[in-house]
């Protein structure tokens, strides 16, 4: 669903395709970043007060104090369970409380014992426990150094960038600096009546120079340095027809990093709701390949570093480091903390149809029934805002979509699904009982003076109910009730559009940042209303089955924990080649981070696609986790069969080879689910030792097992992937033609290709009877594809269960086994 | 754990299926069942190999072309063949077996799934007979009626043709009495002119052929068919068919149950569905009934309808060609235009439309039609304009059943306004329904007499209707 409002019309109509960048704030534009970015590299004001540490078992704490204003800080460590250091820095007597982050964190972590092995006037010296791992803080100025050994592996206010703009009173301002107490942006003033609130600290990786995440961004997988542009910034927001290959923030925000080189991978978890920007500086990264050989082979060179700087808005800084060291560690850490991607009911993993809009119960049913004429599989077609009555969500539209129930059961005799979109925002109208009862319960958002926050989006004027409330959240659950929710059914699951929350006339096309939540600024929760959506909305579902059926819920904007809940997809992107291409970097990006259920509009939801690059969507979605074809409500029908018999078979080719591979799909999404592993992910994360695939992102991993290169390039005659691992092989799963690994390899391609292997020595499960939707192969027998390794070995996992209920977890019910082909035989034993 | 117990049923249940009506295994059509004898191997229909005969459905894929499997699911290019008694018979791709939902009327797709099926196939035959019947019924009354429209067009063309040599008699005689405004008008009326030529262009030779013959195909099979039938069993037998005698292939005036047997192709009954492809063979020999038995010209003349020399679709409709109320800033040129002159330019244009090979769609001028919804009021006014809500559209140009209207205003956001006007054989001009399958881009369903075909039937008067 688009954001495009009926006010923007007027500024967008006549202009090119492209983000108006002047709605958006740059660093210059945004006080506190444009603040914090003047101060530089240089000496700390910050020292730390080493006689007021204290260590209970597992915490300690210090306090630091600002030699220029004298300002208390306190500092609290904690050595956690998983190689994990947690650093908090507050004020330590705030004026008043600053917001800390809820909800995010599954659990309050649990801790390890901490040590002091040394203390003198210039520091102390504290043993994480595992492997000679040590904590030096260091007092003047004041410092943080992760070691291992003899090697540093992360610095903390190595460059002197802590900076915690204290709370103070106006009248104590010494001087009323630009942007302080105030801020405008276009025509939008942002009263702040806290003043200056935000926060900085900065990390130094020395003998790293990849790092990834901070999701979401339309850019490479493999960060770039900031220097000389704007930092990456994490803030929610509804970009009209998003450029590519920026730093602008998008709909949603993980403030995660990883930071890997050959010898380990790391994480940096800063855990803050508000905007935030991200400077990125490298010693290396303006040199060539040529200039480090040259270093190298003088012996002169510096140690490759990779300096990084968090900016946020509000709040504290909370700052996860996780000390991996293997990828997957770093992955396990990070689960450890906010939760692994929800497990999906199986029929998810499909394929979703999807369009703004189809127009009515008729046309639901005729695209249905085209799926069957072209025999082209389908689990899911979603309806989008044109649905409800006058955009008052959890409504249908009396003329079009006058039977929901006979439309949804019809659905259902076909064992297919349906998604109908429900956004935050909520037209502002007394005949509409959803208004009524937020109203009467006074859970709207409230504004600066306390009135409700009132905005504009698809419905008109708008409330806005304060998720972060949890009243509000159990009764926005309650509203899925199949009596409450008229015309659902329990193949009716939801989409949350719009949350990041889009408001068409506020700053930035988002709500301001003084509007109220409770005793909290919009400015120190924002970019967790989104997560706030989903949450309240996949615990609706949960609990209109009571508890029984798995929930699927879609959403646009996220943070940090919300793969706990659903699906995400990017956004509104562009029927462009290039939006197909980086559709690769957002979601492995996003897979880094936790979020494995991404994918992209296949085809693109702007403009119409050329054919030959809808197929080669298709071809790429299909290998993708979240995999939905979607248009915008200008855009000609692209229906798979509307492009004749040769396209209608290719798209048909490519949707049977994603539900063939749909059980090799569920099981990862079990992995995922039980460990945190990502389902796609960079080659880096296998094979993290060759330095050759640290930088690909126009190919991909799908477990440990395919290798996907899709093609994304126009009028492509051939594609050169690299198939990694020295003395591994890899087979081709449409020839089964063997090639050796550590190899650039030239596949050259037709229409019909998708360049797929499987490596040598795994056990792909398939389910080759591919039928109309996932469900009609619930009892289909499996085909095990066994790719031998050079020693004749080959392993895998096969997990089955009833593909929709919670009956795997409360009930155990499951088949979960490892599968080995060794000497010549295939065994299989139970895995827990 | 159920899910592995249902796994192995699966793969261990055999297809042991009772065979339908004649011994045969399941899913195998009667045309086919030469190729299945238990007694002997299996060659793959492909020729591709050769296996034991008990290795046909056992849910098993040996075949490359799926033919081993025509019970099961198990190859996936497979196809399952369902004889639906009562109905029509279908195949069915052979992933459809077992999943669960019931697609053969007859319920043999799902003979190991616990779906609850119910056979239908009896119902639904006679719900398509009666189609057929009805169909058949509103094509006689609709071709009677297009008769009158051709005939009423006819005069009035005439009439309108002898009134637009009158005027320009009398033009010429006006003509030097506004001599002195001559460059004036000239000027003005030089940019209609040239839209003028460009749209008559537009409206030419246009026409589509296929689509018509095909319409009137399926009407003629139709009658056929419920012609045959003689005992209105819903199918067409060997004994029914033998007493048409003009069917006969080698013309020995004999019409033998074998050569009968050949052109149905095998089978010893047909219902309405395999008859399209018994009637591809007899068509051209067939007689109706109620027809006299000396050939008689009812086949239309082969120069009756045109073969399209160009497909105008994308041909831009002249801007400038648009009446008052789409324009509001027109000129005043029309003042300078004397009422004969206007009233003789507007009949030249009417003249100018093609209105169809038997100038059938002339009623439909000047005419609109409109259809009430929920939310907007659709008009349609062929050969001038269609409006939608207050939105207004010009047409573009004309197939005989299907008119686009392009390049109507533009859209918010979107595409210029076009809407497709499908044309269907009925009673009434009417417009039946409209949807919007993409932004802006509507769909209208539209019947008129004018487009009904003759059917197979009609009274045998041939000598009272118009040829051109």
């Amino acid at each position: 669903m688009g954001l495009l409002s009926v006010f923007f019309v007027c500024l967008f109509f006549s202009s090119a395709f492209a983000v108006d960048r002047g709605n958006f704030k740059t660093c210059d534009q945004s006080a506190f970043c444009k603040r914090q970015r003047a101060f530089k590299p240089g000496q700390s004001p910050y020292r730390a007060l080493l006689e007021t540490l204290e260590l209970s078992d597992s915490r300690l704490t210090l306090q630091l104090i600002n030699d220029n204003n004298k300002v208390h800080l306190l500092l609290e460590l904690y050595r956690l369970q998983g190689n994990m250091t947690r650093v908090k820095i507050n004020e330590l007597k705030p004026l008043k409380p600053r917001f800390e982050v809820p909800d995010v964190l599954i659990a309050e972590p649990p801790t390890e014992p901490l040590s002091v092995l040394s203390k003198d006037d210039n520091g102390v010296v504290l043993s994480l426990g595992a492997e000679s791992q040590r904590l030096i803080v260091s007092a003047r100025p004041f410092r943080l150094d992760i070691m291992e050994g003899p090697e540093v592996l992360l610095s903390l206010n190595s460059r002197g960038l802590l900076a915690f703009e204290h709370l103070r009173l106006r009248k104590d301002t010494n001087k009323e600096e630009d942007g302080l107490w105030e801020e405008t942006f276009k025509s939008h003033t942002d009263t702040k009546p806290n003043g200056p609130t935000s926060i900085s600290l900065d990390f130094s990786l020395p003998g790293v120079e990849h790092v990834y995440g901070i999701p979401e961004h339309a850019d490479d997988l493999k960060l770039k340095t900031t220097d000389g542009g704007d930092p990456y910034r994490l803030y929610n927001l509804d970009v009209f027809q998003y450029e590519l290959y920026n730093p602008m923030a998008l709909y949603g925000s993980i403030p995660v990093m990883l930071a890997h080189n050959t010898q380990r991978t790391m994480g940096i978890f800063w855990l803050n709701a508000a905007e935030t920007w991200v400077d990125i500086s490298s010693n290396t990264a303006g040199k060539t390949v040529f200039g480090k050989m040259l270093d190298f082979v003088q012996g002169s060179s510096e140690k490759p570093q990779t300096d990084v700087r968090w900016i946020s808005e509000s709040g504290i800084i909370d700052v996860f480091i996780m000390l991996g060291p293997k990828p997957s560690d770093v992955f396990s850490q990070y689960a450890s903390l906010t939760g692994t991607q929800s497990f999906p009911p199986l029929a998810s993993l499909g394929y979703h149809q999807c369009r703004w809009n189809y127009n009515d119960q008729e046309d639901v049913k005729s695209v249905d029934q085209g799926f069957d004429q072209h025999d082209i599989p389908y689990d899911f077609i979603w309806l989008d805002i044109e649905h409800a009555d006058g955009k008052r969500y959890f409504t249908w539209d009396p003329h079009k979509f006058s039977q929901p129930k006979e439309m949804l059961q019809g659905l259902m005799d076909k064992k297919r699904k349906m998604v109908a979109i429900v956004d935050p925002h909520i037209k502002v109208d007394s005949g509409y009982k959803i208004h009524n009862e937020i109203t009467s319960k006074d859970f709207y958002v409230k504004n600066k003076d306390g009135g409700n926050y009132e905005g504009w989006c698809w419905p008109g004027n708008s409330g806005y109910p304060d998720f972060t409330n949890p009243e509000m959240r159990a009764w926005w659950a309650s509203m899925f009730a199949y009596d409450q929710y008229e015309g659902s059914m329990e193949n009716l699951f939801t989409w949350n559009d719009m949350n990041e929350p889009s408001v068409f006339n506020g700053p930035e096309v988002t709500m301001h940042k003084d509007a109220l939540h409770g005793k909290w600024e919009h400015r120190d929760i924002h970019n967790m209303y989104g997560l706030y959506v989903q949450m309240a909305t996949a615990e609706g579902q949960i609990q209109r089955s009571g508890g029984a059926e798995r929930p699927f819920v879609l959403t646009r904007a996220f943070f940090a924990g919300s793969q706990r809940f659903g699906a995400v997809w990017t956004g509104d992107n562009a029927a462009e080649w290039d939006h197909l291409k980086i559709s690769i970097p957002m979601c492995l990006s996003l897979g880094l981070v936790g979020v494995s259920f991404c994918g992209a509009d296949v085809g693109g939801f702007f403009k119409n696609p050329s054919t030959e690059l809808l197929v080669r969507w298709y071809q790429t979605g299909a290998y993708q986790p979240f995999f939905r074809a979607h248009a915008h409500l200008d855009t000609t029908r692209r229906e798979p069969w509307l492009f004749g018999p040769e396209n209608t078979a290719l798209i048909r080719e490519a949707v049977r080879q994603r539900y063939a591979l749909l059980p090799y799909w569920y099981q990862l999404f079990f992995q995922a689910y039980r460990t945190g592993m990502p389902v796609m992910r960079p080659l880096w994360v296998d094979y993290p030792k060759d330095t050759a695939t640290f930088t690909i992102d126009d190919e991909f991993l799908i477990g440990s097992d395919l290798l996907v290169h899709p093609v994304t390039e126009e009028g492509s005659r051939g594609v050169t992937a690299y198939l990694p691992g020295a003395g591994e092989v890899w087979y081709d799963v449409h020839t089964f033609q063997k090639h050796n690994g550590a190899q650039n390899l030239y596949i050259p391609v037709t229409l019909s290709s998708i360049p797929v292997f499987q490596r040598g020595g795994s056990i792909i499960p398939r389910k080759d009877r591919v039928r109309r939707s996932s469900a009609c192969m619930e009892n289909d027998p499996y085909t095990l594809y066994v790719a031998l390794s050079p020693k004749k070995f080959a392993e895998g996992k096969l997990y089955i269960d009833d593909g929709h209920s919670f009956n795997y977890d409360t009930k155990k019910e499951f088949i979960h086994r490892s599968l080995t082909f060794a000497n010549n035989a295939l065994t299989s034993r139970y895995l827990y | 754990m159920t899910c592995l117990h249902l796994l192995l049923t699966l793969v261990f249940a055999v297809s042991l299926g009772t065979p339908v009506e004649i011994q045969r295994p399941r899913g195998v059509p009667l045309t086919k069942k030469q190729f299945y004898e238990e007694s002997k191997p299996f060659t793959c229909l492909d020729g591709s190999r050769t296996i034991p005969f008990d290795r046909v459905n056992d849910d098993y894929c040996d075949c490359k072309d799926g033919s081993d499997e025509p019970g099961t699911a198990a190859c996936p290019n497979g196809s399952f063949h369902c004889t639906n008694a009562g109905y029509r018979p279908m195949f069915i791709p052979s992933s459809r077996i077992n999943d669960g939902i019931c697609d053969c009327c007859d319920t043999t797709d799902e003979y190991n799934s616990g779906a609850k099926c119910e056979n239908t196939c009896k119902e639904l035959g006679r719900k398509e007979r009666e189609v057929l019947q009805k169909m058949a019924e509103i094509t006689k009354e609709g071709f009677l009626l297009k008769q009158q429209l051709i005939e009423e067009a006819k005069k009035g063309r005439e009439e309108k043709q002898g009134k637009v040599t009158d005027m320009q008699e009398n033009k010429k005689q006006l003509e030097e009495k506004v001599e002195a405004l001559r460059t004036v008008k000239e000027a003005a009326e030089q940019p209609e002119k040239e839209a003028k030529e460009r749209h008559l262009k537009a409206w030419e030779g246009e026409c589509s052929c296929k689509s018509i013959r095909l319409e009137k195909d399926k009407a003629k099979m139709a009658e056929a068919f419920l012609e045959l039938d003689d005992n209105s069993d819903g199918f067409v037998s060997v004994s029914e068919l033998q007493s048409h005698a003009e069917l006969d292939p080698d013309a020995d005036g004999t019409l033998t149950e074998t050569e009968v047997q050949g052109l149905m192709g095998g089978a010893a009954q047909v219902d309405t569905s395999t008859f399209e492809s018994v009637w591809t063979n007899i068509k051209d020999k067939y007689h109706s009934e109620s027809q006299p038995e000396e050939p008689a010209p009812v086949e239309t003349p082969p120069d009756e309808v045109k073969e399209p020399a160009v497909d105008n679709d994308s041909e831009p409709y002249p801007e400038d060609d648009i009446s008052e109320e789409d324009d509001e800033d027109e000129d005043d040129e029309d003042d300078y235009h004397e009422d004969d002159d206007k009233v003789r330019v507007n009949i030249e244009k009417e003249l100018s439309f093609d209105f169809g090979p038997d100038a059938e769609f002339t009623y439909m001028y000047s005419q609109c039609y409109e259809l009430s919804t929920s939310e907007y009021i659709y008009r349609l006014c062929p050969f001038n304009r269609a409006l939608w809500g207050r939105e207004k559209n010009r047409p573009e140009n004309n197939k005989y059943l299907v008119m686009k209207y392009e390049h109507g205003t533009g859209c918010w956001q979107g595409p210029n306004r076009s809407t497709t006007v499908k044309l269907t054989c009925g009673k009434e001009t009417v417009v039946t329904s409209t949807s919007e399958p993409s932004r802006c881009e509507y769909l209208m369903e539209f019947t008129t007499p004018a487009v009904c075909q003759e059917p197979a039937n009609t009274e045998p008067s041939p000598h009272g209707h118009e040829e051109l």
